[in-house]
């Protein structure tokens, strides 16, 4: 493995996007940032900017008002950058799949590259879906 | 001229410092996931997050001013490893390096860091990072007086010496200034300057993360951003021993011991400790610490 992929993958900075959710997913995300999982053991800690992310865990439904805005952070994130999506509405539309105010998945405004089904997901999931999409990057089975 | 320059940028200076400077940020966040009941990251973190970030892409944002955004990072770390170079060269071979007054040279380049971070945050233009510039300068302001003022009686006490390397030979020979009572209250007032200069938590209110994002460093991303964490680790290296160097004797290789020391005080007051506002931290700096630090200075003229 090349010292360009570890540093990449040893390193995640998360960046915690919520697209206007009902704040299950963003409370799950919490949780995987407690001491309890400790997530610092494979270098992921949290941002406040989204110049210093290499991740965006994306939460809830996109509606209207906020896709202009997620392209626009999306746009603001410095690459190489992956989009995750958290949650049932993130990955598809969830329950509100024949609402008239959520038309999009995530994945039709931004690149997803890991999806975490749930509603919402627990925190070993989210885990288990950043350890397959660290395993895809390096190539690893 | 071969030989100031492997100084500046291997030995003791610039690669030297970086790394004794990358094992003591692990060592803080071991210490700090220990503290919270954590297991922590691997011993290459640091080194890690700096290979990623400077392999990431630079942003800059449209309202910035360009120059000065990509030269402030470059300002403070050129300070810092000057700092370091002069404070290490001075105790590896006392006598024969240093002039007279660098201790006010060092006083000056120590600022600079803080300044760049202030150039750099006012020049990307964001209304977060110029949130965090107001505090970074009325934060500077008020560690700065009572850091000068202490900084008197190490030179009062040696007889009005200002060169570091005198200071070191004559504590060699009269004992370390951190034996009487004037130089422990000077001590423990460059302590909490030093925690305000290093933006650790008690004082961290210009990045504070969970207010104003990032803060100061809100529009920096990729190599710049790396430069601007290298200078942090480094002036972790370069500021308790210039404190050692002025009141405990100074150091060699075998006395790093006492970096240790002060290392596990900061670690310490970090974890303790939740971040106090700005008013909070020059009403103590300015009330507490001044008065502290001008006792300090009288019972040194008064040879105590």
């Amino acid at each position: 493995m090349n010292l360009k992929l570890k540093a990449l993958t040893k390193s995640i900075w998360v960046y915690h996007m919520s697209t206007g959710s009902c704040n299950n997913c963003d409370i799950e995300i919490l949780d995987m940032l407690t001491p309890r999982f400790d997530v610092e053991r494979f270098g992921i800690t949290l941002v406040g900017s989204i110049r210093h992310a290499d991740a965006i865990l994306v939460t809830g439904s996109l509606n209207l008002k906020t896709i202009p805005r997620v392209k626009a952070v999306y746009e603001q994130a410095p690459k190489p950058c992956v989009v995750i999506a958290i949650g049932a509405c993130a990955s598809g539309q969830g329950i509100f799949k024949n609402g008239p105010n959520c038309p999009n998945p995530v994945d039709s405004v931004l690149p997803v590259n890991v999806y975490i089904p749930g509603c919402p997901p627990k925190p070993e999931a989210m885990i288990a879906g950043i350890v397959k999409l660290i395993k895809e990057l390096t190539g690893k089975k | 001229m071969m030989k100031l320059l492997f100084n500046f940028l291997i030995f003791p200076g610039f690669l030297f410092t970086a790394i004794i400077g990358l094992a003591a940020s692990w060592i803080d966040r071991k210490v700090t996931a220990r503290v919270q009941w954590r297991v922590g990251p691997p011993w290459y973190q640091p080194l890690m997050d700096l290979v990623k970030l400077s392999i990431k892409e630079i942003t800059v944002p449209r309202s910035a001013s360009k120059g000065l955004f990509f030269l402030s990072p470059m300002i403070g770390l050129s300070a810092v490893t000057l700092v370091s170079t002069f404070v290490w060269l001075s105790n590896i071979y006392p006598g024969s390096n240093g002039f007279s007054g660098d201790i006010i040279v060092i006083l000056y380049l120590l600022t600079l860091p803080a300044i760049a971070v202030i150039l750099g945050a006012s020049a990307s233009g964001n209304p977060l990072a110029s949130l965090g510039v107001s505090r970074e300068i009325k934060l500077v302001m008020a560690y700065e007086l009572p850091f000068i003022i202490s900084l008197l009686v190490p030179v009062i006490k040696s007889g009005g010496m200002l060169r570091l390397g005198d200071i070191i030979a004559y504590q060699a020979a009269h004992g370390a200034f951190l034996s009487s009572l004037s130089g422990i209250i000077a001590f423990i007032v460059m302590i909490f300057c030093m925690q305000a200069k290093l933006g650790l938590v008690p004082f961290d209110m210009a990045e504070a993360e969970t207010e104003i994002m990032a803060g100061t460093y809100i529009e920096y991303s990729g190599m710049l951003l790396a430069i601007f964490k290298l200078t942090k680790t480094m002036l972790m290296v370069a500021l308790p021993l210039f404190l050692i160097t002025l009141f405990w004797q100074g150091f060699n290789f075998l006395s790093l011991w006492k970096y240790v020391v002060l290392l596990v005080i900061i670690i310490l007051m970090r974890n303790t400790n939740p971040r106090v506002k700005i008013d909070q931290a020059v009403r103590f700096f300015w009330g507490k610490m001044t008065l502290m630090a001008i006792l300090a200075v009288l019972l040194a003229v008064k040879g105590f």
